[in-house]
């Protein structure tokens, strides 16, 4: 089976723990107004490769690998989800930690047979970064063009499976940055046993020249880079929203709540 | 055993020269983090205060404080010196005064003068007359015996940066011997080697002979010098603060006496480390008081200064010492070698702060302590002023008393050292090839006539062929020339401090290098896998060319090309190694210029690869800039590819990278959610 491949990244310090051989697949049903990789929305293009043609890349420089392994982005990885979980099979049988960066767009619990895939992909899966984009479905499908409830319902999924998930959440001045979502995403996270970290991604601009180069309308012309103070703020009403749930759930450890 | 070494453990050291034998027995491998650390007295901030003055009032007149023209450097020429006798704890200047510049006129009278007048001064007309019609410089010898072909090659820059009218450096003396076993001692074992020489009257005999009884002079020199700043240095150092000193005086006289294209410390911290801890458990002194002797001594390096021209500075971008310390690494007995000291040495950048000289050079083992590891990281993002060597690789081939001298040569301390031979241009060779030895910016016939390449498209067989027989040509005649220089350089400006401290039967590295490597892969390989059709100049000479396809890019981890680059150090290895080498130099070659890459490309004409007329090589064995397209570790894994063996001078990579691209920011991130969940 091939992939249909946008590029390779050999020194992925970003995408997951340790240093990462990150592959890039082509083809995305998400808009998202701020996405930095427009150049692999399409699903047409790129490299077709093999799971061993990436797996031998990886093996080549492993050495630079034994705190990290490999990460597929993208893209939409589960948009090839047979072929990432070929990918992951064979890595787990090197004993490669696995990490898939998603959206979770293509996930639907009503599938069945879409389902003995994403269970298949699960069990080949060390790690799955879940990006949301917004907590609020109308909001949601403003902003990416797509709605987020079975996205919502990935997250469920992946704690059911424990599967570690890290959240990620990018944060648009003007955009994402609404305490009220914010808070209210911290809320629904905090649940998740499975949760293991959360990534606050500040927007910034550096992705506009690709938009010029590809001609695409750039939806966020004029928005201003975010802050990395007010990053820090932005991420601090998510994890309080965490921390309430998990109170409530009774989720907390003693030394921890006794901190509130 | 002698009252100095109370509380040692003693071995094979106490009775031959032997200072891996005392560091082996004696160290203390430190596994813990830097909160032991002290900040800077007072009286390191005033001194550093008046450095810092120094340093702009030296920039202010544009480079150069004062300068000796008068006074021929040696070790005894020049009376102490200090920045503030009351505060200093190591003393010492090349000269009587800190910041001025020294006159040696061994290397080369012409180049001594020159220094001098372009900064505005003038060399005593008596001294230039004596260095002129009575005594014969290095520089003079080496043009004496140079042939035409030579100075050809020499002029059109296909061999360059040659120490011909230089000192050479490159040559680390074991500046410990000075505090393990005082100068007595080491002129006893000196007068021992002399009258153990051959019976039989060769020229090597005579030669061994006089340079020992050189030695011996230096030796009782540098007594004479350490006396008038108070010190007595016949005897063995009795604390920290001595051993220091005593080191710090024997890489003084080496400065004092030698402009050496790099002139390096060694491997100490772990060896005064064994003081330290001795001072530290019998309460000689406090970690502060220590501290404050690492940071004079630091301080006292970075103050090391030489007489040079803006041509050598356009060279070697600055002008750099390259006193290179080398810090850590494993020993062979399995024992990390980090010490305390190492981690001492380190924090002078954050007690002075940053900056390139001294060259603290980490020997990296992923075998080293996480303290030592972390700690490197965290002064390596704050100060961008740290150098890592792989120790893993060299440990192989040097064991584990070797240091660096300048920034990749690796010799074992007092044991070996190298005949320093700049480079060999690759990428102007290529271009002989295709021109039949033309140069293509002189239009000169430099190398031999061979057959042009005839047509229009190049074919790959046929230039690799053409460009391995000029390589031939090349290695030959570079290799001659670098046997006349050190034939002369020994003769004419002896390196007899640094020598005082070796063995008698020192092994010779006779170090060439490559500059040019990775255009040479992209356009062997633009050759192989695109189309290139050669533009020739109304006089038939090959100087421009159109590509046409893409080709592999060395940097890739590809190893369609990467394997194009390893043949062509190999081959250069082994042409390089047919012949016959000065004193039985061992030879070496290194990819590694981090420098002299601007001027090397200033003087190349356009390239297959694309490169224009002029514009700068690579550093090193570096892909060349902006065609690494995968990402850092397939850039990485390109030049790693190299082999060791070829290149056992080293192998250079210069890497830049953005903080944000080696992971998250602190705080951004969080890891473990319940780790910040108690924030």
């Amino acid at each position: 089976m091939k992939g249909r491949i946008h590029s390779t990244e050999s020194f992925g310090s970003v995408d997951g723990p340790g240093i990462r051989f990150v592959v890039f697949v082509k083809g995305c049903p998400m808009r998202c107004a701020y996405c930095h990789n427009p150049d692999t929305w399409e699903a047409t293009g790129g490299t077709e490769m093999t799971p061993e043609e990436l797996m031998e890349m990886y093996d080549r420089n492993k050495s630079f690998y034994t705190k990290g392994g490999i990460t597929v982005t993208g893209g939409e990885p589960l948009m090839q989800i047979d072929f990432v979980t070929e990918l992951f099979a064979l890595a787990k049988k090197k004993n490669v930690h696995t990490c898939l960066d998603t959206s979770g767009i293509a996930f639907n619990p009503d599938n069945p047979e879409l389902m003995k895939k994403f269970d298949a992909l699960m069990e080949v899966t060390d790690l799955v970064m879940l990006d949301i984009k917004h907590i609020d479905p109308e909001k949601h499908l403003d902003l990416v063009k797509q709605p987020n409830t079975n996205i919502l319902k990935f997250a469920a999924y992946l704690d059911e499976k424990n599967v570690d998930m890290w959240i990620r959440h990018v944060v648009v001045p003007g955009w994402t940055d609404d305490d009220k979502y914010l808070y209210e995403l911290g809320y629904f996270i905090g649940q998740f046993k499975n949760l293991k970290a959360l990534d606050a991604l500040p927007y910034h601009t550096m992705g506009k020249k690709k938009y010029d180069e590809l001609g695409i309308p750039y939806r966020l012309e004029g928005v201003p880079q975010m802050e990395q103070k007010a990053l820090l703020e932005k991420k601090q009403v998510i994890i309080n929203g965490i921390k309430k749930r998990r109170e409530e759930l009774g989720m907390l450890k003693k030394d921890t709540a006794s901190n509130n | 055993m002698r009252d100095e070494w109370k509380d040692f453990v003693p071995g094979k050291w106490d009775r031959e020269v032997n200072v891996r034998d005392f560091i082996q027995r004696n160290y203390h491998p430190y596994d813990g983090d830097e909160s032991f650390l002290a900040g800077p007295t007072q009286n390191t901030k005033d001194l550093w205060a008046q450095v810092l003055d120094l340093q702009k009032l030296e920039r202010e007149r544009g480079g150069v404080v004062d300068m000796d023209t008068k006074v021929v450097s040696t070790i005894t020429s020049h009376g102490p010196g200090y920045l503030d006798k009351n505060k200093e704890t190591i003393v010492g200047f090349q000269t009587d005064k800190p910041f001025k510049r020294s006159l040696q006129p061994y290397g080369g009278i012409r180049m001594a003068e020159k220094a001098c007048s372009d900064n505005g001064y003038e060399v005593d007309p008596e001294i230039s007359e004596f260095f002129t019609t009575h005594r014969k410089t290095h520089n003079a010898g080496c043009f004496d015996a140079y042939n035409p072909e030579m100075r050809a090659c020499r002029s059109s820059h296909i061999i360059t940066g040659l120490p011909d009218a230089y000192g050479r450096g490159r040559i680390i003396g074991d500046y410990r011997r000075v505090a393990l076993y005082g100068i007595d001692r080491l002129i006893e074992d000196k007068e021992e080697q002399k009258a153990s020489t051959g019976r039989v009257m060769t020229d090597d005999v005579i030669r061994l002979r006089e340079e020992i009884s050189e030695q011996i002079v230096a030796l009782k020199l540098m007594k004479e010098m350490a006396a008038s700043y108070g010190c007595d240095i016949s005897k063995p150092a009795k604390n920290v603060q001595e051993a220091i000193q005593w080191t710090y005086f024997g890489y003084l006289c080496s400065v004092k006496e030698q402009n050496g294209a790099a002139m390096s410390l060694g491997r100490t911290s772990t060896f005064l480390d064994v003081y330290a801890e001795r001072d530290l458990a019998n309460g000689t002194f406090t970690e502060e008081q220590i501290q404050e002797f690492v940071d004079h001594f630091i301080m006292k390096l970075r103050c090391v200064k030489f007489a040079r021209t803006p041509e050598y500075n356009s060279i070697f971008a600055g002008d750099p010492v390259w006193v290179t310390e080398s810090l850590g690494g494993v020993g062979v007995d399995g024992r990390h070698m980090v010490s305390k000291m190492s981690f001492r040495y380190l924090h002078t950048l954050e007690n002075l702060g940053a900056s390139p000289e001294p060259n603290l050079t980490v020997l990296w083992s992923t075998r080293l302590p996480e303290g030592w590891k972390k700690y490197c990281a965290k002064i390596s993002i704050t100060t961008s002023s740290i150098q890592y060597e792989n120790d893993d690789l060299m440990r192989v081939v040097h064991g584990d008393d070797y240091g660096i001298a300048c920034c990749v040569s690796s010799m074992v301390i007092g044991k070996e050292m190298q005949f320093f031979g700049a480079r060999a241009n690759l990428a102007k060779c290529l271009l002989y090839a295709l021109n039949g030895g033309v140069d293509e910016v002189t239009k000169k016939q430099v190398g031999p006539k061979y057959r042009p390449v005839v047509g229009d498209v190049l074919d790959y067989d046929d230039v690799m062929g053409k460009f391995m027989d000029m390589m031939e040509w090349q290695a030959d005649v570079y290799v001659n020339t670098l046997n006349i220089i050190h034939y002369m350089h020994d003769k004419y400006c002896y390196e007899r401090a640094e020598m005082a401290l070796h063995d008698k039967n020192v092994k010779r590295y006779f170090a060439t290098g490559i500059a040019g490597l990775s255009i040479v892969a992209d356009s062997l390989s633009a050759i192989k896998y695109a189309k290139v059709e050669v533009i020739r100049d109304e006089d038939g000479i090959i100087t421009d060319f159109k590509t046409t396809g893409e080709f592999p890019k060395y940097g890739n981890d590809d190893d369609r090309v990467d394997d194009i680059a390893q043949e062509i150090v190999h081959k250069f290895m082994t042409a390089v190694r047919r012949h016959h080498t000065y004193r039985n130099g061992v030879p070496t070659t290194s990819i590694l210029t981090i420098t002299s890459n601007v001027t090397y490309g200033k003087a190349t004409g356009n390239t297959p690869d694309g490169r224009r007329k002029g514009q700068p090589f690579a550093p090193g064995a570096n892909p060349m800039h902006g065609r690494d397209t995968h990402g850092a570790v397939a850039s990485l894994s390109s030049v790693s590819k190299l082999p060791f063996n070829d290149a056992q001078d080293g192998i250079s990579n210069t890497f830049t990278i953005i903080p944000g691209a080696l992971g998250k920011e602190d705080k951004v991130f969080a890891g473990d959610i319940e780790l910040d969940l108690n924030k």
